[in-house]
């Protein structure tokens, strides 16, 4: 796998970011650097789509904690979309489920929080 | 360790190098399928030998990649259940066993989440110093 960031794209007021692969120490240096990049845009709704990611370890838990606490102290909300239950798992340990908005589809979440203008 | 009668699966010296943990798990997953857990506890005993060799990789050797970490990989029996133990050893810097410990979880921010994550999937973790410097930690996991 090259990057762990297959695609970014704007849904209205939200942006989707796209990750695949293994987010280990290895690669989440990069998936956090392209989503503070992303969070100094200051999205309304910053989505992740964790469905092709396939393995996290905390130093990908630990980007989303940081990325989750940038987007909340400038208003914005950060929602994580359609996690394999691999990396649900590792919120759940981490007790992570109960501070981060997880859905099932894209969809889901764009309808929930005004994806559209 | 509970068993005298452990087979060794693997025994290996790897470089403190994140591009090294891919190679680890993937070995590590056909290990544990091969004792007999299923992909699901395989898959935690991953995650935790994962967060082992990261402290190691971060802490340890504070991201010097060229150092070395030994592991060595068990298969264990004890009357009538098996299991798996996983010893990592590195070289790199000491710390008092009892200050490595999880943190409370209802502080919400990044870092100090692998000691926890070791802790919560494996059914022993224990932390020595090395004789001849360095850390070693013990990790036991047996199939439910």
């Amino acid at each position: 796998m090259s990057t762990p960031v297959k695609e970014v794209r704007k849904e209205g007021e939200a942006v989707v970011v796209v990750a695949q692969g293994e987010i280990d120490l290895r690669h989440s240096p990069e998936l956090h650097k392209a989503l503070v990049e992303v969070c100094s845009k200051r999205p309304k709704v910053l989505l992740i789509h964790l469905g092709e990611v396939a393995y996290m370890d905390s130093s990908g838990v630990g980007t989303l904690v940081e990325v989750f606490r940038r987007t909340n102290e400038y208003g914005g909300r950060m929602v994580l979309v359609a996690p394999t239950e691999r990396v649900r798992s590792v919120f759940e340990i981490t007790k992570l489920d109960r501070f981060f908005t997880i859905m099932d589809s894209e969809a889901e979440a764009l309808g929930d929080d005004g994806g559209s203008t | 360790m509970a068993s005298d009668d452990a087979d060794t699966l693997a025994d290996l010296r790897i470089p403190a190098d994140p591009d090294q943990l891919q190679r680890v798990r993937k070995a590590l997953m056909s290990a544990a399928t091969g004792v007999g857990f299923n992909a699901e506890d395989a898959g935690q005993i991953c995650l935790a030998i994962d967060e082992a060799l990261a402290n190691v990789i971060k802490h340890g050797y504070g991201g010097a990649c060229d150092r070395p970490i030994d592991m060595c990989i068990r298969r264990l029996e004890d009357g009538e259940r098996c299991g798996i133990h996983v010893s990592i050893r590195d070289f790199g810097r000491q710390v008092d066993p009892s200050d490595i410990c999880g943190r409370d979880l209802d502080d919400v921010r990044p870092g100090g989440l692998g000691v926890h994550i070791m802790r919560s999937v494996m059914d022993e973790v224990e932390y020595e110093r090395a004789a001849e410097g360095g850390m070693r930690v013990a990790m036991t996991k047996w199939v439910r």
